[in-house]
């Protein structure tokens, strides 16, 4: 049985999908898609520490041998990103229950929630297979079943959102897809770890090498939004039903950067990559001034799920330059930060859903005085912006911890000022919703605004006490970051 | 389009033609050229051809959306249970050999008709589903 784990991983939410059409109705929709994300999470868990404990798995599709064969590969990076990925499902699944029955027609809620394990299933397949054409395959998955999820939004602005980011993430999956190409037209093969012994050698500095490497990063830098390439996020996170907005913000964007770590250091390997490429010199730049645009902007949203959304920018900057400071500790700060930084944003996000399922609206206004209508959903969003901003004692300060540190041994303390910098625009607007929720009274003539319901808020305060836990007990995550960063960086 | 006689008579002389080349192109695909995804293609343009001529409703009556809805799963549900049966059996997943352990290529045989299979019937409905979804824009409003 455990020998069929990463198989089933992926068919399961497949399989459950297709079912969960057959049945049709919402409550048992709800509840199939519950209990698979529930199986999923333990799968992950198990793959981990099998990984942790004895090594790299490798399954063969089929039965075909690699490299002719599809195999799923799973070394601790990958297996740390199923656990993120599953973990986060598990905890944002069962929350969707309340917000999608306010939100979503009832008529299509057996096919959000099919869309929902459509698109569980194609990030799970996008981060365990060691194929690159497989890579595509499931991004695409992803992607559909996303586009369909933003599109089933509140109102009509969730249809341009959604098709803005059809769009953009078609030409982000065509990138990548020319990208494979060019390097199945220049070795032959398509799995990654032959792919990279085989562009050791005297193809490694070729032309059409340096144009795949190009595609693949801009590919997936669109998916990832690492600026300039984040024209969709915003509207896409701002208009979702609110539990897509928690579950996407916390794992697409995760599932692509990985991917981008995939074919940079394990694919290409570093020596191409950053040695005779320098891709570094862009990335870094990128990154750093993500992290600023995405602070400056954010401070000035009156909508606080586009608030969040444009903070998210700014953190996936963080990520990218992690890995362009070329480093263990860097490396490992990126890591850690897509976990992190998950477990942060997928807790805020729940609690904005909260706020509008009880005041239908997510913007500053509605807020006044919330902290005494809805106080243990309040003190969420403060917990979760502490951790935005990255106080010591939450999951935050660490990601930073490990960035700052790589910065320092590169010796670049121009970039360790800007970390800090960008930390205290943080600080800014996580207090506009602070100061409006806690300090302003409410208006006298709204309507009575009730706590949020406890099938929300149970879920809500496991994802953000899961930031305050990893803030102190940094051995799972930090742990598994160290050891996949030294890997990755490590491995020739 | 259905009082057009030239158009009906042709129509319905070619239908069972359209879906008999369909059959034809499913389950001759491990031979020659042909497989689900072509023959899906195949069976839904029949189905969509009957739509232009005879108009959505009576399309509608011979292939309901719910009943679209389920043959697209059971596809994949058919798809996903060779899988599960193939590893059930002692294989890896979609390991067709682990069907028929005393000749492989039995195995193979049958596990590929049966994918082909999944396939066809999920890309007929899904084709059909879009369609229906487009030619319905505007009806309703």
């Amino acid at each position: 049985m455990i020998d069929h784990f990463p198989a089933i991983q992926v068919a399961l939410p497949m399989i459950a999908a297709a079912v969960v059409v057959i049945v049709r109705n919402p409550l048992v929709s709800h509840l199939i898609a519950t209990g698979v994300a529930w199986i999923s999470a333990v799968i992950a868990w198990t793959l981990l520490q099998s990984v942790l404990a004895s090594g790299p798995i490798s399954y063969q599709l089929g039965g075909w041998a690699p490299p002719t064969g599809i195999e799923y590969y799973i070394d601790p990076l990958n297996a740390f990103v199923l656990f993120l990925v599953s973990g986060i499902a598990a905890v944002v699944f069962p929350f969707a229950g309340a917000s999608v029955a306010a939100e979503v027609d009832e008529n299509k809620h057996h096919l959000f929630y099919a869309c929902l394990l459509l698109c569980l299933t194609g990030m799970l397949g996008i981060t365990i297979t060691g194929d690159a054409f497989n890579i595509f395959v499931f991004l695409e998955i992803t992607s559909l079943s996303s586009y369909a999820l933003i599109a089933m939004g509140r109102d009509r602005r969730a249809l341009s959102a959604s098709f803005n980011y059809l769009v953009l993430g078609t030409l982000g999956g065509t990138a990548i897809l020319i990208g494979v190409g060019l390097l199945l037209m220049q070795t032959g093969t398509l799995n990654i770890a032959d792919l990279h012994m085989r562009l050791e050698g005297a193809h490694a500095a070729s032309k059409t090498v340096l144009v795949a490497l190009a595609f693949l990063t801009v590919g997936s830098s669109l998916k990832i939004a690492l600026f300039p390439l984040h024209a969709w996020l915003p509207n896409a996170y701002a208009h979702a039903p609110s539990a897509v907005t928690a579950l996407i913000a916390a794992t697409s964007t995760k599932v692509s950067l990985y991917v981008l770590m995939r074919f940079i250091f394990t694919l290409f390997g570093t020596a191409v990559v950053f040695d005779v490429f320098q891709l570094q010199r862009v990335l870094l730049p990128l990154a750093v001034i993500g992290m600023f645009v995405g602070s400056l902007v954010a401070i000035y949203q009156t909508n606080i799920k586009r608030m969040l959304a444009y903070s998210s920018l700014a953190q996936i900057g963080y990520m990218v330059l992690g890995i362009s400071l070329v480093n263990e500790s860097g490396l490992a700060g990126s890591i850690v930060h897509m976990f992190n930084h998950a477990v942060i944003k997928g807790g805020l996000f729940m609690v904005m859903a909260a706020v509008v399922l009880r005041t239908g609206s997510a913007d500053l206004s509605a807020m006044r005085g919330l902290a005494k209508r809805m106080p243990l959903t309040y003190l969420g969003f403060v917990i979760g912006g502490l951790g935005l901003i990255g106080v010591p004692l939450t999951a935050g300060f660490i990601s930073k911890w490990y960035l700052v540190l790589g910065a320092i041994q590169n010796g670049m303390w121009l970039i360790v000022a800007m970390i800090l910098l960008s930390s205290l625009l943080a600080v800014i607007y996580v207090w506009r919703v602070v100061e409006v929720g806690f300090f302003e009274e409410p208006d006298p003539e709204a309507p009575e605004i009730k706590e949020a319901p406890l099938s929300m808020l149970i879920p809500t305060w496991i994802m953000l006490g899961a930031s305050l836990f990893f803030g102190v007990m940094t051995d799972t995550t930090a742990g598994v970051a160290l050891e996949a960063a030294r890997q990755l960086m490590g491995a020739p | 389009m259905k009082d057009h006689d030239i158009l009906r008579v042709t129509a319905k002389a070619l239908i069972p033609l359209i879906f008999l080349f369909g059959l034809y192109v499913q389950f001759h695909g491990d031979f020659g050229p042909g497989g689900g995804f072509q023959a899906g293609v195949i069976f839904a343009a029949a189905i969509i051809l009957y739509a232009l001529i005879f108009g959505l409703d009576e399309a509608k009556a011979v292939v309901p959306p719910r009943v679209l809805e389920i043959i697209a799963s059971l596809g994949v549900l058919l798809y996903a249970g060779v899988g599960v049966v193939t590893m059930i059996k002692g294989g890896t997943f979609l390991a067709y050999n682990a069907l028929d352990p005393a000749h492989p290529t039995h195995g193979q045989h049958v596990g590929i008709l049966l994918v082909e299979l999944g396939v066809g019937l999920t890309v007929t409905a899904v084709m059909c589903a879009i369609f229906f979804a487009f030619a319905e824009r505007g009806r309703r409003t």
